[in-house]
C-alpha cells in the first residue's frame, strides 16, 4: 500500500502539457429527440488514470459511458481513444468493458460462466480461463456462488457479478456505471480499495461513475463534476473540493456556506460586502474587480463557533444557535444570524467536553480567517 | 358465515377448471375409449353395446366379457396405421421446424419494432383468424393447382415453363401447415423475445461477442420457452390433422387424421377408428408431459 500511495502522489500527466491524452471527447453532443443529454462536453483522461464522473441523476454520465462504449453515436463531435476516431466502431471491437447500471447479468448462465463470457469470447485456453474466474470470484467474494443463476443471488451480489464480468478481460479501458451503489457501506469500502489496487497493478484506465462523492474523493485521480450534460469542472479530489470552479461544484461536492455580496476591494487582501452590510476580509478575490457580485464560500470546517467573538478573528458573524447534530467525531452546529440565514460551522469534538458547550438557542459568533473562503464569481 | 361462504367460492373458483377438464376432456375420452373396445355392428351407433345397463345385470357381465383390446392389436397388424402414424409424425416434425424457421424471424422483427408499432404488428398476425381455416385452405388450392395464381406468377416471371405440381404432394401439406399454424409458432416466440432485456445483448457485444454469436449464445438460449411452447402448439394439432392433408395432399399423402376420418366415415369402423384416436392420444401424451415441465421450469426460473 505504501508503494502505491507514493505512485499516486506523482501521478499527474494531466499537469504534464507533453502528455499524450488516451481517451478524448471533442466537442460530443448527444440528443435524444429534441433532450440533450451531453451537451457540447470535450474532456481528456489519460493512461491509468483512474477517472470518476460525479453528478446528480440524469446529468448524462451514463450516456457518456455509453457513448465511449459505443451503444451510443454522438449527435456531433468526436470520441477519440488511443488517438483512433472511436466512430463507426462496434462495441464489440472496442479495448472497452463496461459494467452496466442495470448489471445485465445473462441470466440463463451462472456466476462463473457470466464471468467466463468474455474470456471464451476472446480464445482464452480453458485452465486460464478457471484460473481468471477463480481469481475475479475471490476478488467480489463470491467463490460459493459460483454455480449459482443470477437469479438466486442478493442485489449486492448480482452487482459484484457484473464488476466480476466486467473486469475479468483487463479491458485497456474500464467502465464502471455505478459499480458499487448496491454493497453495504464495510463492503463498499473494502471492495473500493481492491478496485485501487487492482487497477494499479494491471495498469488500467478506469472511468467510474458514481453518486457517491466520498467513494469518488476517495479512488479517483480526477473527478470531473457534470450537470444537465456539461461538465463544470475537471480536478483532482482536493481541488474539487478547496478550490470549486463555481457555487454547484462547490454545493455538490460536501457542504458549503456561501454568501452573496459585492466586492469592494479586488485583488488580493480583497473586501467583500455582503447584502446584510457586513464586509468580509478575503486573502484572495482571484479575477473578481471590484463591483463584481461574487459568492463567497466557506466549508463548514472551517468555521469557528464561540460564546465571544474572538479577538483575532478577521470575519465574525453572530447570531442564535439553531440546530445541534451531535456526530461523536463532531459537531455540526446551524447558527442562524439576524437576518434570518442559516450558517453550518462544524467542530471536531477533539477533547472531552460536555459541559459548557454551546446549546441551543445560546447566543453564539462564528469566525473564520481571511485564507478560509473561495470567492466565485459564477 | 361470510367466511364459510367465501372459503367455498374459493373452493368453487379451483374446482371450475377441474370440472371443465372432466366435463369436457375425461369424459369424451372415456366414451371414445369404451367404443374402442366394442366391436363393429349393423345398428345405431354402429357397434356392440358396453356398459349399457339396458339388459339388466346379466348383460352387463356379458357386455363387459366381449370387451377386448382386439381393435389395438389391429392397429398394430396392419401397415397402415403404423405407417400412418410414423408419417404423421415426421410431417409434422418437418412442418414444426419449417414453422420455427418461418415465424422466429417474424417474432423477432415484431419483438425489436418500435414499441408504437407492435400492437398493429400483432393484430397482423393474429388477423387470419378472423376468416374460417376451411376457407383459406381452400384459398390454396387457388394458389398450387397447376393453373394457379403461383404457377402463373412464375410463369410471367419467365422462371419455368411447365407449372409446377405442387397440389397433391407432401409439399403443399407443409406449405398448409406452415401457413395454418404459423401465428401458434409466432405469438408464444413474440412474448418471449419481447420481454428479453436488450441491455444482455449490449453486454455480450461489450465482452467480444459479435450481434450474430450473441445472438445464438444470448437470444435464442433465453427465448427457448418460447421455442418450445410454440413447437409444441404446431407439433400437437400438425399429428392430428386433417383437413390440410385431405384438401392439400391429395389421396397418396398419409396422415393419421385422415386414415381416422376414413375409418369413421366410410369404413363405419367406430371401434377401431376410437383406438386409432386413443392411440394417438397416447402418442401426444409424450411431447405434452415435456410441454408441462418445460413452462414449469421456464416459469422457476423468471421468479
Ligand atoms: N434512449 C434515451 N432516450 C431518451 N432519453 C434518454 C435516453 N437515454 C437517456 N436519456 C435521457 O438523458 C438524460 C441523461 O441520462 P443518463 O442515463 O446519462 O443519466 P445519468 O447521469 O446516468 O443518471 P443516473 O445517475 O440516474 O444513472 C436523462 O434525462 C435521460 O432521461
Ligand atoms: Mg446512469
Amino acid at each position: 500500500m505504501a508503494s502505491l500511495g507514493s505512485t499516486r502522489r506523482t501521478f499527474a500527466p494531466w499537469a504534464d502539457p507533453t502528455a499524450k491524452p488516451y481517451i478524448r471527447f471533442e466537442n460530443v453532443t448527444k440528443r435524444f429527440g429534441d433532450f440533450t443529454a451531453v451537451d457540447d462536453l470535450s474532456l481528456t483522461i489519460y493512461e491509468r488514470e483512474f477517472f470518476a464522473l460525479l453528478g446528480a441523476s440524469g446529468c448524462g454520465k451514463t450516456t457518456l459511458l455509453r457513448m465511449l462504449g459505443g451503444f451510443e453515436q454522438p449527435t456531433s463531435g468526436r470520441i477519440f481513444l488511443d488517438g483512433q476516431d472511436m466512430k463507426g466502431i462496434p462495441p464489440y471491437r472496442r479495448p472497452v468493458n463496461m459494467m452496466f447500471q442495470s448489471y445485465a447479468l445473462f441470466p440463463h448462465m451462472t456466476v462463473e460462466a457470466n464471468i467466463a463470457f468474455g474470456l471464451k469470447q476472446d480464445g482464452m485456453p480453458k485452465p486460464q480461463i478457471a484460473e481468471r474466474v477463480a481469481r475475479m470470484l475471490k476478488l467480489v467474494k463470491l467463490e460459493p456462488f459460483a454455480k449459482r443463476k443470477p437469479h438466486q443471488l442478493s442485489g449486492g451480489q448480482r452487482q459484484r457479478v457484473a464488476l466480476a464480468r466486467s473486469l475479468a478481460k483487463r479491458p485497456k479501458v474500464l467502465l464502471l456505471d455505478e459499480p458499487l451503489g448496491a454493497l453495504d457501506k464495510k463492503l463498499r469500502e473494502e471492495t473500493q480499495f481492491e478496485l485501487m489496487d487492482l487497477q494499479y497493478e494491471l495498469g488500467l484506465t478506469f472511468v467510474v461513475v458514481t453518486h457517491d462523492q466520498e467513494e469518488a474523493m476517495t479512488m479517483a485521480d480526477r473527478i470531473a463534476i457534470m450537470d444537465k450534460g456539461k461538465v463544470l469542472q475537471v480536478a483532482t479530489p482536493a481541488e474539487v473540493y478547496e478550490a470549486p470552479s463555481c457555487r454547484f461544484v462547490a454545493d455538490f461536492v460536501g457542504s458549503i456556506n456561501t454568501f452573496e455580496g459585492s466586492v469592494t476591494r479586488a485583488g488580493s487582501a480583497a473586501c467583500i460586502r455582503d447584502r446584510s452590510g457586513a464586509e468580509f476580509r478575503v486573502a484572495d478575490a482571484g479575477a473578481a474587480a471590484a463591483g463584481d457580485t461574487v459568492w463567497l464560500a466557506v466549508r463548514p470546517e472551517k468555521l469557528r463557533v464561540s460564546r465571544e467573538r474572538p479577538a483575532d478573528a478577521e470575519n465574525a458573524l453572530d447570531g442564535e444557535v439553531w440546530d445541534i447534530a451531535y456526530l461523536g467525531d463532531m459537531t455540526v452546529y446551524n447558527v442562524k444570524l439576524d437576518d434570518g440565514r442559516i450558517v453550518k460551522a462544524s467542530t471536531i469534538n477533539s477533547i472531552r467536553r460536555l459541559e459548557d458547550a454551546l446549546t441551543w438557542h445560546d447566543r453564539a459568533w462564528v469566525s473564520f480567517s481571511a485564507d478560509a473562503g473561495v470567492v466565485l464569481t459564477r | 358465515m361470510a367466511r364459510l361462504f367465501s372459503m367455498i367460492g374459493s373452493r368453487f373458483v379451483i374446482a371450475v377448471p377441474y370440472l371443465w377438464l372432466l366435463v369436457f376432456f375425461l369424459v369424451p375420452f372415456f366414451i371414445v375409449f369404451k367404443i374402442s373396445l366394442s366391436q363393429t355392428a349393423i345398428a345405431m351407433p354402429p357397434y356392440l353395446p358396453v356398459f349399457g345397463l339396458e339388459e339388466g345385470g346379466s348383460g352387463f357381465v356379458r357386455n363387459l366379457r366381449d370387451l377386448s383390446f382386439e381393435n389395438y392389436l389391429w392397429l398394430f397388424e396392419d401397415a397402415l396405421y403404423v405407417n400412418a402414424y410414423l408419417s404423421s409424425l415426421v410431417i409434422a416434425a418437418v412442418s414444426t421446424l419449417l414453422t420455427l424457421l418461418v415465424g422466429y424471424p417474424i417474432a423477432y422483427g415484431m419483438a425489436r419494432a418500435p414499441a408504437g408499432l407492435r400492437p398493429l404488428l400483432l393484430m397482423l398476425v393474429i388477423l387470419p383468424f378472423w376468416t374460417s381455416f376451411l376457407i383459406r385452405v381452400y384459398a390454396w388450392i387457388g394458389i398450387l393447382k397447376p393453373e394457379g395464381l403461383l404457377n402463373q406468377f412464375l410463369a410471367f416471371l419467365g422462371i419455368i415453363d411447365q407449372p409446377l405440381v405442387i397440389l397433391n404432394t407432401t409439399s403443399a401439406v407443409y406449405i398448409g401447415i406452415v401457413y395454418s399454424y404459423l401465428p401458434f409458432m409466432v405469438l408464444p416466440l413474440y412474448a418471449a423475445l419481447e420481454k428479453m432485456d436488450y441491455s444482455l445483448i449490449e453486454a455480450a457485444q461489450d465482452l467480444g461477442c459479435p450481434p450474430l454469436a450473441a445472438f445464438w449464445k444470448i437470444t435464442f438460449p433465453l427465448s427457448l420457452p418460447g421455442v418450445v411452447a410454440g413447437c409444441m402448439l404446431v407439433f400437437i394439432p400438425a399429428v392430428g390433422e386433417f383437413v390440410i392433408p385431405d384438401l392439400l395432399g391429395g389421396s397418396r399423402t398419409l396422415m393419421i387424421g385422415k386414415t381416422l376420418w376414413d375409418e369413421f366415415f366410410f369404413n363405419r369402423d367406430w371401434p377401431v377408428s376410437s383406438a386409432v384416436a386413443v392411440v394417438l392420444l397416447l402418442i401426444l401424451v409424450v411431447p405434452i408431459a415435456y410441454f408441462q415441465r418445460a413452462q414449469a421450469r421456464a416459469r422457476e426460473q423468471e421468479s
